[in-house]
């Protein structure tokens, strides 16, 4: 095990479960419990328990709170309303995205920004240092908060087992991209129906020393319900049927959001400067050279992160994320590939270890859960 | 602990090689690999009639998160392979020494095999 690799509150649980780890963003995560594909089918099918508290949580708060966010991440933060959520993104003064995160509005004047785990000490000090000018105190709360996932159709159910009767209108009417204050299991959470699966689910967001009581009341009231422990693997191929990108594959400095189809988020109306507004302009209006698509393995192999993209031989473009989709039954892939083919139903060929395979261009994303 | 099966040989790609009597040996791969690999997902095996070579290429195994080539741990004539886990490759996972065989070669030389307690001490899995 890596010695600089850190640990949850949640460790104990994991091992008593029988979880196998890897190291993900510096720290030791469940990979799995039992089978990746028996929890990726569980969350679709009912519900999956994930233990997220690698992500970071920094807190912004101040009168120029609000002010502020618009100023340092690419959309304006400003206009959310209390109790809401909005994906945004932190970029560089070149246009690169330093992460993805989502902002949770907790009050007029306090935010809760959730960056990824390997990105969380880079986008609090980027906050820090974009702060001089204004009324606000950026606070890195990643290392004592535990972030808990509860994803999939039956989640709404197993939380309703958790909250006292009164609470109860408060879970079933929380929208998407929603936060609110609710006790479960007797501790005083933040519940947000947000997450990373395609699928109906809340996150949860306690202090570490409240962490082990929640996860082990969810596993319990959950399991009636189809709830499994549920580790990264299953989370991997979960967000990527959903067309959900991921920072390192989809995402990275090199990359502006235009070519990550990402371009709605950038809110250029905006009033005022904000980090990357000039060179986002500048990209927006250029156009990207390349532009991420969704690929479906038109054979039985999957293509896999950095293989080459072909048409008649030549290469076109770059497979981030790929996957025999276990939902679907056949192999689904991201890439980045030549803007001029990024046209769904394009046809194209990627590189499988020496031999060119077909796949064609999709909308995104791959799976959409019944409504 | 992984388990390793006794009366086996191994490679150290992680195929295991049943010979009992002369007839074709029986070729899988092992428990170390399946937990390696996580769920198999799809397997492509070598044909019937088509000759293998000890320490070749001769297929592949997927899973939902990985891929791994496949090696002839002997060499000779493929005289047939498993069609149930083609069907369904979980059988690969379920029952790697037994239901998950993958194919069957009638040997005309050897790899460089290793025996069972080279192997689960190669790779800290138990017999």
């Amino acid at each position: 095990m890596s010695e600089t690799s850190s640990h949850t509150a949640l460790y104990d649980q994991h091992r008593a479960l029988g979880a196998s780890f890897t190291d993900f963003g510096g720290w030791q995560m469940p990979l799995k419990y039992s089978s990746e594909l028996l929890e990726h089918k569980a969350v679709r099918a009912a519900a999956g328990l994930f233990d997220l508290s690698h992500m970071g949580e920094v807190e912004v708060s101040g009168p120029d709170a609000g002010a502020f966010l618009d100023y340092a991440l690419v959309g304006r933060l400003s206009a959310i309303a209390v109790g809401k959520a909005k994906y945004s993104l932190i970029c560089t003064d070149d246009g690169g995205i330093i992460d993805d995160l989502i902002s949770y509005r907790r009050a007029e004047d306090n935010y809760l920004v959730v960056p990824n785990a390997g990105n969380a000490k880079a986008v609090a000090a980027a906050l820090a240092e974009r702060a001089a000018d204004f009324d606000v105190t950026v606070d890195d709360q990643s290392s004592r908060t535990s972030l808990i996932a509860v994803q999939g159709p039956h989640a709404e159910q197993i939380l309703l087992d958790l909250v006292p009767a009164g609470q109860a209108d408060d879970v079933r009417s929380l929208k998407y991209y929603a936060a609110t204050e609710v006790t479960v299991a007797g501790l005083d959470i933040l519940l947000a129906r947000t997450g990373y699966t395609g699928e109906d689910g809340f996150e949860l967001y306690v202090p570490n020393e409240s962490a082990a009581v929640l996860w082990n009341a969810l596993l319990r009231a959950g399991t009636p319900h189809g709830l499994v422990p549920a580790g990264l693997a299953c989370r991997d191929s979960l967000r990527l049927e959903a067309g959900m990108p991921l920072y390192g594959n989809e995402l990275s400095l090199g990359v502006d959001p235009y070519a990550a189809g990402l371009g709605p988020v950038v809110a250029l109306s905006k009033e005022g400067d904000f980090v990357g507004r000039a060179a986002l302009e500048r990209k927006k209006a250029a156009g990207p050279a390349r532009k991420l698509v969704g690929l479906q393995g038109l054979g039985r192999r999957a293509a896999r992160s950095h293989y080459p993209v072909l048409q008649d031989g030549q290469t076109v473009g770059e497979v981030t994320s790929g996957a025999p989709s276990p939902s679907l039954g056949y192999p689904v892939a991201m890439a980045y590939v030549d803007a001029a083919l990024a046209e769904p139903g394009t046809e194209l060929q990627v590189d499988l270890r020496g031999k060119a395979e077909p796949f064609r261009v999709v909308p995104l994303p791959f799976y959409k859960r019944a409504k | 602990m992984i388990k390793v099966v006794p009366e086996l040989q191994y490679s150290a790609e992680h195929e295991w090689v049943s010979r009992d009597g002369g007839g074709p040996a029986g070729i899988g791969i092992t428990a170390v690999a399946t937990d390696a690999l996580g769920d198999i997902v799809y397997v492509d095996l070598p044909e019937v009639g088509s000759t293998v070579t000890a320490g070749e290429t001769c297929g592949e195994v997927e899973s939902t998160k990985s891929v791994s080539d496949l090696y002839a741990p002997v060499s000779g004539e493929v005289v047939a392979i498993n069609d149930a886990v083609i069907e369904d490759p979980a059988l690969i996972n379920n029952d790697p020494y037994g239901a998950g065989w993958l194919f069957k070669v009638a040997v005309t030389a050897d790899g460089p095999l290793l025996s069972a307690e080279e192997y689960a001490a190669a790779n800290g899995a138990e017999l």
